[in-house]
């Protein structure tokens, strides 16, 4: 007796059961109820923070040599991180930090065997985000009050 | 049986699997992982400090040692980091033998270059010799 004929004739220990056999693949994922997780949303912003972040080292690393090249030099990379779309860099730079930070805890939490169950693992994906979110503006709020930015 | 005894005589021609280098490069992410969460919460307050002064200020900054120190090695444990990461990106996502090739080994010397680049920076700096 297959699965539908088992429904149709009110086997509820049929239905309640298993399904078995090449006509019970599984239905997910599905294109018609496919649905965004928070946690493919982070998984996936983690890996954009990354790449984010190794443009962020190469400014860093810019800073340095600048510096190392005398006061001109210096002066022009300033000036250059001080313009609107340096500082729009800079600040994606800042939340790609605190994000990569948080994402990166969560993983060292998973390597520990910690933080598994999906409810948990929506609660600290939401917390990640949410964490950046508040580091980065706290973290430019201080910039701009003790004159750094 | 004999390691490796359950492989077909094909396959073990092929000579295809584990390179045994997995173990090492995971311990190295975390390992990097854990050092850089302190360095990198050191980092944005010590990118706060530096970015209230000017050429002088900074110079004078980089001259301490404990500055020059954790600054160094923040940037290379970072750059070990990136270049450990992005390879697994570049091996997810490119196939393509040639390409996949020439990407790690571009990642490999970006990394290498400027995290060398930017730690003597630092030192140069350190030592005195800023401009010279």
């Amino acid at each position: 007796m297959s699965q539908t004929q088992a429904d149709m004739q009110g086997d509820t220990a049929a239905r309640t059961r298993r399904p078995r056999g090449p006509d019970a693949r599984p239905l997910s994922p599905f294109l018609t109820v496919w649905r965004w997780h928070v946690t493919m949303a982070s998984s996936i912003l983690n890996r954009v923070a990354a790449v984010g972040l190794y443009v962020g080292a190469l400014i860093t690393a810019g800073w340095a040599i600048a510096l190392a090249g005398g006061p001109e030099l210096y002066g022009d990379y300033m000036a250059l991180l001080g313009s609107i779309p340096g500082q729009v860099l800079l600040f994606l730079f800042t939340a790609a930090v605190w994000f990569h930070l948080a994402a990166g805890v969560r993983h060292l939490a998973w390597d520990a065997g910690v933080g598994y169950h999906p409810r948990t693992a929506n609660q600290t994906s939401w917390a990640s985000i949410a964490f950046a979110a508040a580091a980065t503006v706290l973290t430019w709020a201080a910039a701009y009050m003790t004159g750094a930015a | 049986m004999a390691v490796g005894g359950y492989r077909t005589p094909l396959s073990r021609a092929r000579g295809l699997g584990s390179a045994k280098h997995g173990v090492g490069h995971w311990i190295g992410e975390r390992v990097t992982s854990v050092l850089l969460i302190p360095l990198v919460l050191w980092g944005v307050y010590a990118a706060l400090t530096v970015a209230r002064t000017d050429y002088a200020g900074a110079v004078e900054w980089l001259g301490k040692p404990l500055n020059a120190v954790l600054l160094s090695v923040l940037l290379a444990v970072s750059f070990h980091h990136m270049h450990m990461g992005l390879r697994v990106i570049i091996e997810d996502y490119i196939h393509k033998p040639s390409s996949k090739v020439m990407l790690l080994l571009l990642n490999m010397a970006v990394c290498g270059l400027a995290g060398a680049l930017a730690v003597f920076s630092v030192l140069k700096v350190a030592f005195g010799a800023a401009g010279a």
